[in-house]
């Protein structure tokens, strides 16, 4: 069995060496800010389901700058995500017909942008404007 | 069942909670995370944007729960299929069955925590 010792590629870092799969593994890694970013919001919600001053608490210790760094970091992934999520959703979903004509990649992907714009502005203004 | 038949796969299941939080992540977790991590701990425009009363009416309020289960559960699942299929392009390789519990499992317990929290509160 020695003997036979056949050559195999080395795999370590294989994402590093070409701009194309660093950019992909950048978009993965949005996924660590969002799993992060919903634990971070159900530890709140525990907070708030024990009282006032648990959720005081909870809410004076995101004043931290090491939270506010979070989630600015954050902020930044869940746009990428968004971006790219965004861009992919053509190649991704079932041929879109309006009639008899096919709707535009470029006319999905501005559409939910639109909506994006919309939504955010909503829930923006809902939450600090009321 | 025939032999030839193949083992059918569970990853479209995983794949419809990885798409469809992925929706919802990109229409709302930049405003929210704007709302709950920055402007609410920073009292902008006001100290009563995460107040206690404020955040646990909404969270009592039928949609507002609705809203806040979608948004964790969905997250949990979007996010830990992905981690769980980038982790092979770590040398961590899928199939291993401890890190499929890890990934899924955590996303399960949040989902069920997220729901008990809410129905209880």
């Amino acid at each position: 069995m020695a003997a036979r010792r056949p050559y195999v590629r080395p795999m370590a870092g294989w994402w590093r060496r070409n701009p194309f799969y660093i950019f992909y593994m950048l978009r993965e890694s949005t996924a660590v800010f969002v799993a992060l970013y919903a634990l971070q919001l159900l530890y709140g919600l525990y907070m708030l389901s024990i009282g006032e001053a648990a959720f005081d608490t909870w809410l004076a210790s995101l004043q931290h700058p090491l939270y506010l760094v979070f989630h600015t970091v954050a902020l930044a992934a869940a746009l990428l995500h968004a971006f790219t999520w965004f861009n992919v959703a053509p190649k991704a979903m079932p041929v879109l017909y309006l009639g008899t004509r096919r709707v535009a990649d470029r006319t999905i992907v501005w559409v939910q942008f639109l909506f994006f714009f919309v939504i955010s502005a909503a829930m923006i203004g809902l939450a600090l404007g009321g | 069942m025939s032999k030839q038949m193949p083992k059918r796969s569970n990853e479209p299941v995983f794949w419809a909670l990885f798409g469809a939080g992925g929706v919802l992540a990109a229409f709302v977790l930049p405003a929210l995370i704007l709302i709950t991590g920055l402007a609410g701990p920073m009292g902008v425009p006001s100290a009563d944007v995460l107040s206690y009363q404020r955040v646990s009416a909404f969270a009592a309020s039928w949609p507002g729960a609705f809203f806040l289960f979608l948004v964790i559960s969905l997250s949990l699942w979007h996010a830990f299929h992905r981690i769980y299929h980038a982790l092979h392009e770590l040398g961590v390789h899928r199939g291993l069955p401890v890190v499929r519990v890890l990934c899924y499992g955590v996303a399960l317990a949040g989902t069920l925590l997220t729901a008990f929290l809410l129905a209880a509160g």
